[in-house]
């Protein structure tokens, strides 16, 4: 190899595209190190404080594409206080001046300032794609300078983030001349929209693949802007609100069946049941389902419309769709991979709508189940085993029972064995979450049989030290653990410090962990930043090495402590 | 507040990520609730000090667990059930009084919480209720406030979280003397 000049290696590793692969390319020699560094646009950082924009931009100067992720995982379930970190404006700032050519920018769960936006979007004139996802801290303001600045944007891609309306028309700012967009998700926002500019700016990009309105785009707007958009591939609707009898509901009807290029389904925050069927007729092409956010719908109308989508492969819906609903989708969704059954009523367990039974229906019936989330009301072992049997593809498992430690209700046992079939048939699982009554036990099976588990939650479960020891000596890939309220504590935790240098990060929240412990282990391992959380008025000097701290958040990181954290963070 | 200590309601009231609740009230809450927390951690009803002995009293509802279930808040805050889909109209329900000749109608949506819901009905009637407690009920007063839910079954103000009970409230009645007496009030 040694014989290629650098453009012909270069053009090699063009095709070499999975980070870790173009990881290790780097690690071969120094000229391969050299030429990997000079050509490498993408770059995938899991965690923001585990470098700096400095030294990323000295290490890939050709940098084009980046994502970041700030805060811990826990943070979606509102235990990360606000203004913990993860800001990203130092990062544009660095960049920005460097002259960085960035062209992509995909962050979750960071926080974004209007003025991040806006040095963005002056700063990279190829800038073409912004993703943000779960993120916070920006206004429709930061939007607008977006789509003002941004010439060539192709993708603005808006999901699940909590932004602040300011009613600036951030739609208008689009200029005449802009029509490149592929791809626009505004679904999050709760303002109002200008109609007109959002019909304009449609029908001025005959690339635009993607579209998923919000709740303030109503039923004829929808339709007006399918009937610009019949190349559309993914749709989300807004409102779905409409007089069925209405000849603005024909009028959509007609719409949809020119747009038979959908393969995506999303939205309806705001729907009335007896204008599905306008959308039948897509149905039989569909890949991805997302109903998730269709409070309105029942399990009846749910059933209807599924019974069309034979083809689905991803599907995202509420629990009112029933364990018998779920009997439908297992009878005619044979290409099923994803399945996400969300809570429509998260604090009333009781009504929960789906049990065990509706899910070990979908593992009878969808083979290619590869990935779950499901929140139930209640998990036997004997369903666990039967899907642990029925399918053996799962990368992902994530199990919510929403009573955190409901025992198996027929023998009232915990769910170890379960658990245990599951990591023991799926050898290929990378993903777990853990829920209902757990002892040690279904920590032995983990560490014996999840080999590949990447990432593991815990919630109210285990009985000692020996839990947490079994999942950190046996899963030699585990890169993130989180742990609350488990009876797991130092011994577990000091037991082996390298591993966390091997590991992402550790999130351990009300366990039985001390501060002494978490300054022994930041004292030994310079390479990890351990902070502890603490919201009371006591500080770090009022507090005794032998207190139990309430939460340690730890992580490796090439360049020490971060110099943000706020007062409530104390860097041990 | 005082007050809300008085009612019990940290019992039985979720503390964060409610839908509709501001983010600001939750972020407060969150910081009471842990400075209470961590004097008297040994003795917080956490559920994992619960799981460790068997012997203790039932594990805490669900409504006592801070970040539980694990959804995204952005998903909790964002939920429209079929209920509150009348959202941007105020949400009016009719409030009488036995006795009183006229009934009134109040907008649930106008009040963050327990507190706030029987003063306003308190000084729209010009009556008081009693000390409420779990265990008992209202304990004081013969004016018991009760509300008819979405089953139509009537049921005691203050039991379910503020969030379930606006929800699932479609009238309110302030039941007075002997036919309080059932549900649970303590005269």
């Amino acid at each position: 190899m040694n014989y290629f000049p650098d453009e012909v290696l270069e053009h090699v590793f063009d095709f070499i595209t999975s980070h870790k692969d173009r990881n290790s390319v780097s690690l071969v020699c120094k000229s391969w190190y050299k030429i990997e560094k000079y050509s490498r646009q993408r770059v995938f950082i899991g965690n923001c404080y585990s470098i700096s924009p400095e030294r990323l931009i000295a290490r890939f100067p050709g940098l084009k594409s980046l994502t970041l992720k700030g805060k811990p995982h826990f943070a979606d379930f509102n235990l990360v206080p606000d203004d913990w970190g993860g800001f990203l404006y130092p990062w544009i700032k660095a960049m920005a001046r460097s002259r960085i050519g960035l062209e992509e920018l995909r962050l979750k769960r960071m926080v974004v300032s209007d003025e991040s936006l806006e040095l963005l979007s002056k700063s990279f004139p190829n800038f073409k794609s912004l993703v943000l996802v779960s993120c916070e801290g920006f206004t429709t303001d930061g939007l607008a300078a977006v789509a003002a600045n941004c010439r060539l944007l192709r993708e603005l891609d808006l999901q699940e983030n909590e932004v602040e309306d300011h009613r600036g028309h951030w739609l208008s700012c689009f200029p005449e001349n802009c029509t490149s967009l592929v791809l626009l998700n505004f679904a999050c926002l709760k303002g109002e929209i200008n109609l007109a500019s959002l019909e304009r700016l449609v029908a001025r990009s005959p690339n635009l693949k993607s579209l998923r309105l919000n709740r303030a785009v109503p039923f004829d707007t929808l339709q007006r802007l399918l009937m610009r958009a019949p190349q559309l591939v993914d749709l989300g609707t807004g409102s779905y609100v409409h007089d069925p009898y209405s000849e603005a509901y024909n009028k959509l009807k007609a719409a949809i069946q020119s747009c038979n290029s959908i393969r995506s389904l999303s939205g309806f925050l705001e729907v009335a049941p007896r204008c599905m069927s306008a959308v039948y007729p897509v149905c039989e092409n569909l890949t991805f389902l997302n109903l998730s956010y269709a409070a309105g719908l029942q399990s009846i109308e749910l059933t209807k419309l599924i019974q069309y989508c034979r083809k689905l492969q991803r599907l995202w819906i509420l629990d009112c769709i029933g364990d018998k609903g779920l009997g439908v989708v297992a009878s005619t969704c044979k290409e099923l991979q994803e399945l996400r059954v969300f809570p429509s009523d998260p604090f009333d367990a009781g009504n929960a709508a789906v049990t065990e039974e509706g899910l070990v229906l979908v593992s009878a019936g969808c083979p290619k189940l590869n990935s779950l989330l499901y929140f139930c009301q209640q998990m036997t072992n004997a369903a666990l085993i039967t899907v642990a049997k029925n399918c053996t593809n799962f990368i992902r498992f994530r199990l919510c029972i929403l009573d955190p430690i409901k025992p198996d209700p027929v023998t009232n046992q915990p769910l170890d064995e379960g658990f245990g079939a599951i990591v023991r048939s799926c050898k290929g699982l990378k993903r777990l979450s853990l829920s209902g009554l757990l002892t040690d036990q279904v920590f032995y099976y983990i560490g014996m049989h999840a080999k590949q588990l990447e990432m593991l939650s815990i919630a109210f479960a285990g009985d000692s030290d020996k839990g947490m020891l079994y999942v950190l000596n046996g899963c030699k890939k585990l890169r993130k653990l989180e742990i609350r309220d488990c009876p797991f504590g130092d011994a577990a935790l000091l037991e082996d410090m390298g591993k966390y240098e091997t590991m992402r990060s550790l999130w351990m929240s009300s366990c039985e962990v001390t501060l002494g412990a978490c300054k022994t282990l930041a004292k030994k391992m310079p390479s990890l930043n351990v902070e502890i959380i603490n919201e009371s008025e006591q500080t770090e000097f009022n507090l005794e090495d032998r207190q139990k701290v309430d939460k340690m958040y730890l992580y490796r990181t090439v360049v020490g402590h971060r110099k943000d954290a706020p007062e409530f963070v104390w860097l041990l | 507040m005082a007050f809300e200590k008085d009612f019990n309601l940290d019992a039985t009231e979720l503390r964060l990520g409610l839908p509709g609740t501001s983010d600001e009230q939750a972020s407060t809450t969150l910081r009471i609730g842990n400075k209470r927390a961590l004097p008297d951690m040994n003795e917080d009803s956490s559920v994992a000090a619960a799981k460790k002995c068997d012997q203790e009293t039932a594990p805490p509802t669900k409504a006592q667990v801070v970040g539980w279930p694990p959804i995204r808040s952005y998903r909790k805050n964002n939920l429209q059930t079929k209920k509150t889909e009348v959202e941007t109209c105020g949400m009016y329900v009719k409030v009488s009084m036995d006795g009183a000749p006229y009934l009134r109608k109040i907008d649930l949506k106008m009040y963050k919480g327990y507190p706030e819901l029987l003063k306003a009905m308190e000084d729209m009637f010009k009556f008081k209720v009693g000390k409420y407690s779990e265990r008992e009920g209202y304990n004081g007063s013969e004016f018991v406030p009760t509300y008819e839910d979405k089953d139509g079954d009537w049921m005691l103000v203050g039991d379910v979280p503020w969030e379930m009970f606006v929800n699932s409230c479609k009238k309110l009645r302030i039941m007075k003397g002997s036919e309080a007496r059932g549900l649970g009030c303590v005269v």
